[in-house]
């Protein structure tokens, strides 16, 4: 498969800093430490939007450890922890 | 021949403006009951189409899919499928969107559709859409899902009369056999299928905004900044506080003079007696007590509808997620703990979003400590005689600031406890999820606002009428009987069942500073807190003569030091004084040892609480 973002790095989006823009790879929720099950959480994020070729930008950090963030999603926006957002992969 | 009633179901995912379309179809004629079995709020409304059909709606809880993973889902799930228990199957089933926002909607739509039910995609705040430069095409939309789609507007007068012809025609030839139900729980590749199929139907069917919305990015910009947002969120709060003391003070003196009025016409039209002392002194000084604070809970109703409509809770659950996290909440939390701040019992009710076992648990436990609307009657009654209405640092009423730090140290010990809890009980566990739509900004509908206060007030008022009343018949009847015997100079309510229960519980409130008209006013308060305000008034009443009855706080400022009145602020920020929220508790937990947990503690931290305040006033020279 073609990918336009080929060039940057794929990274997990728990880890971008505000103001980041990119585009959803794939989802991982198996190494996001998340409390929920592996098929939960991907069913969960997947339920708001968060499907490969999304495009989000990180919007609003909280004030406790940047966390959580405000995503962007197309054109809806989802507050979501940082531990959950390590399941879904940009670049 | 009368046709059948016709039921309609609303589903749709949170935020789709499911609500004010139902308020829109159905205006005030609504029935606010809970689903059987379990306490999900279960709207139903009625209206008339323009062909004379008779509809039933049910305002089905909001969802993103059919998995059921909270209770709420589960009614949703069950209702659309026909297996909830004793609930007609709908005829029609209405998935409302928002216009502006269709990706989540269309996949809940291709999911539905496995149902079979007949089925109608609302296109709702259209106007919003069209505004923003969204294009739909209807009829496309409509061809490519295989559904009817009609837009409304619920917000506006006739903004539903595309939905109600369409329901007319759709009613005309619905089969009798519908569809069969192919539904099952889809599979996490399904679910991506369907997304996909979903996003496919929209880039044919829908051109994006050239205009973002950029309103609620320069609103973000503020209030979710991460030291900004919180002191708006403080400066809401204090406001809220202040206008709940402040406003309705012109309202409460009005109300509390139509009762002395009505009260003395009772005295003056009735000849002495017990019917007299009955009216006078158990009906009405005793109700009206307690309806003089329907203005302050309308204030509040009036706050937190206000904030809910317009899209702040879900901000505010944003900023207050890792606040609260470190007592050991969750974000969302946040949302049933303000509305514990009208009433614990709609609180503990709204925990159910909630999705893991062991973080509502814990909001559940501590949601009674949220200084509800039933304790505003006593604060206010003590704070108005004990505490002068002069103003601080020139702008800040004494008393408003009384009842802000009232509020304050509820809010700080329940998330003490919370803490606590996390501590000693739930230690080892990770952190459940926290996902959380936060939606466009969206000027808030008066009518909305209205019909959600009337109904709160209505059942205020209800309440008022049934449990107050029948607390206040007791009581008058323990503070009347038996008589005093004839020719005795004491006043007739020490010789009463009342005075004999009080002063039996006095040695044990001694130490924190309650006489035995507190003890006597704490009983029926068991039942609701706002009756000790009433049973205050009773019992002073009947013991002074019509003067007392006329001012309780002038009364209590003359018979209670300022350590007793400070022990009895003390005491109602943690008692367990609310028979309802108890059983709520149970009934949300399903089990009498976490209500009797809560009791319990809460008994045991009021005591506490009250021992120190009294003693420590009387130290500092008020007892």
């Amino acid at each position: 498969m073609t990918d336009t973002n080929d060039t940057r790095s794929h990274m997990p989006l728990g880890l971008a800093q505000r103001g980041y823009t990119g585009v959803i790879q794939h989802l991982s929720a198996r190494d996001a430490g998340s409390a929920l099950s592996e098929i939960e959480l991907e069913s969960r994020l997947i339920e708001l939007g968060f499907v490969e070729g999304a495009r989000v930008e990180v919007l609003h950090e909280g004030i406790v450890g940047r966390d959580p963030i405000a995503v962007r999603v197309d054109n809806i926006t989802i507050a979501v922890r940082r531990r959950e957002a390590m399941a879904i992969i940009v670049a | 021949m009368e046709l059948p009633l016709l039921h309609l179901a609303l589903v749709g995912t949170p935020n789709s403006g499911k609500t004010s379309l139902f308020n829109a179809l159905t205006g005030s004629r609504q029935k606010v009951a809970n689903y059987p079995g379990v306490t999900v709020e279960r709207k139903e409304g009625f209206f008339v189409t323009p062909l004379g059909r008779q509809v039933s709606v049910v305002d089905l809880p909001g969802t993103y899919s059919l998995r059921g993973r909270s209770p709420d889902e589960e009614i949703t799930r069950d209702f659309v499928l026909g297996k909830a228990s004793g609930e007609t199957v709908p005829d029609l089933v209405l998935c409302v969107a928002d216009s502006t926002n269709l990706r989540l909607t269309i996949r809940l739509l291709l999911e539905l559709k496995r149902t079979g039910r007949p089925m109608v995609l609302v296109l709702n705040m259209f106007d919003i859409a069209t505004r923003r430069g969204i294009n739909v095409d209807v009829e496309r939309l409509a061809k490519e899902l295989g559904v009817p789609v009609v837009t409304s507007i619920a917000v506006r007068k006739g903004g539903t009369a595309d939905l109600l012809t369409l329901t007319d025609e759709i009613s005309a030839r619905l089969a009798a056999e519908p569809a069969e139900n192919k539904w099952r729980a889809l599979s996490v590749s399904e679910l991506r299928a369907t997304q996909r199929e979903a996003d496919r139907i929209i880039a044919d069917c829908v051109s994006l905004p050239s205009r973002p919305d950029t309103w609620t990015a320069r609103i973000d910009r503020v209030v979710l900044h991460p030291v900004g947002g919180l002191i708006v969120l403080a400066l809401i709060l204090f406001v809220m506080f202040q206008a709940v003391f402040a406003w309705a003070q012109p309202l409460m003196e009005l109300l509390n003079s139509g009762f002395d009025a009505l009260g003395e016409f009772v005295h003056a039209t009735l000849p002495a007696g017990l019917l007299q002392s009955f009216l006078q002194n158990g009906v009405i000084s005793g109700v009206g007590s307690v309806i003089v604070f329907l203005p302050q809970i309308i204030i509040i109703f009036l706050f937190i509808l206000l904030l809910e409509d317009f899209g702040y809770m879900a901000r505010a659950a944003f900023l207050m997620d890792r606040i609260m996290g470190g007592a050991g909440l969750h974000g969302r939390a946040f949302i049933p703990l303000l509305s514990s701040f009208a009433c614990a019992i709609p609180g503990i009710m709204a925990t159910r979003v909630i999705d893991d076992k062991r973080d509502r648990l814990t909001t559940i436990l501590i949601a009674p400590l949220m200084t509800c609307s039933a304790r505003i009657p006593v604060y206010t009654l003590i704070i108005s005689a004990f505490i002068p209405a002069k103003d601080v640092w020139g702008f800040i009423n004494l008393q408003g600031l009384v009842m802000f730090g009232l509020y304050a140290a509820g809010i700080i010990s329940a998330l003490l406890v919370s803490f606590v809890i996390k501590f000693f009980m739930l230690r080892d566990y990770a952190p459940a999820p926290f996902m959380l739509e936060l939606p466009d900004y969206k000027m808030p509908r008066p009518k909305s606002i209205v019909i959600g206060i009337y109904t709160r007030a209505k059942m205020f008022l209800y309440r008022a009428g049934t449990t107050i009343f029948s607390m206040m018949v007791l009581i008058w009847f323990l503070a009347s009987f038996p008589q005093p015997p004839a020719g005795s100079t004491e006043p007739a309510i020490d010789f009463s069942l009342a005075a004999m229960i009080g002063k039996a519980l006095e040695p044990l409130l001694a130490p924190v500073g309650f006489n035995w008209q507190i003890a006597v006013a704490l009983i029926p308060g068991m039942a609701a807190r706002e009756v000790a305000v009433a049973a205050l008034g009773t019992v002073y009443a009947i013991e002074g003569g019509k003067e007392a009855a006329e001012q309780i706080g002038q009364v209590l400022a003359t018979k209670w030091s300022l350590a007793t009145a400070l022990s009895m602020l003390a005491w109602y920020i943690f008692a367990p004084q609310c028979a309802s929220t108890l059983a709520v508790i149970r009934r949300e937990t399903g089990s009498w040892g976490w209500m009797a947990a809560t009791f319990t503690y809460m008994l045991v931290l009021a005591y506490a609480a009250s021992l120190v305040t009294y003693n420590v006033a009387v130290a500092l020279g008020a007892g």
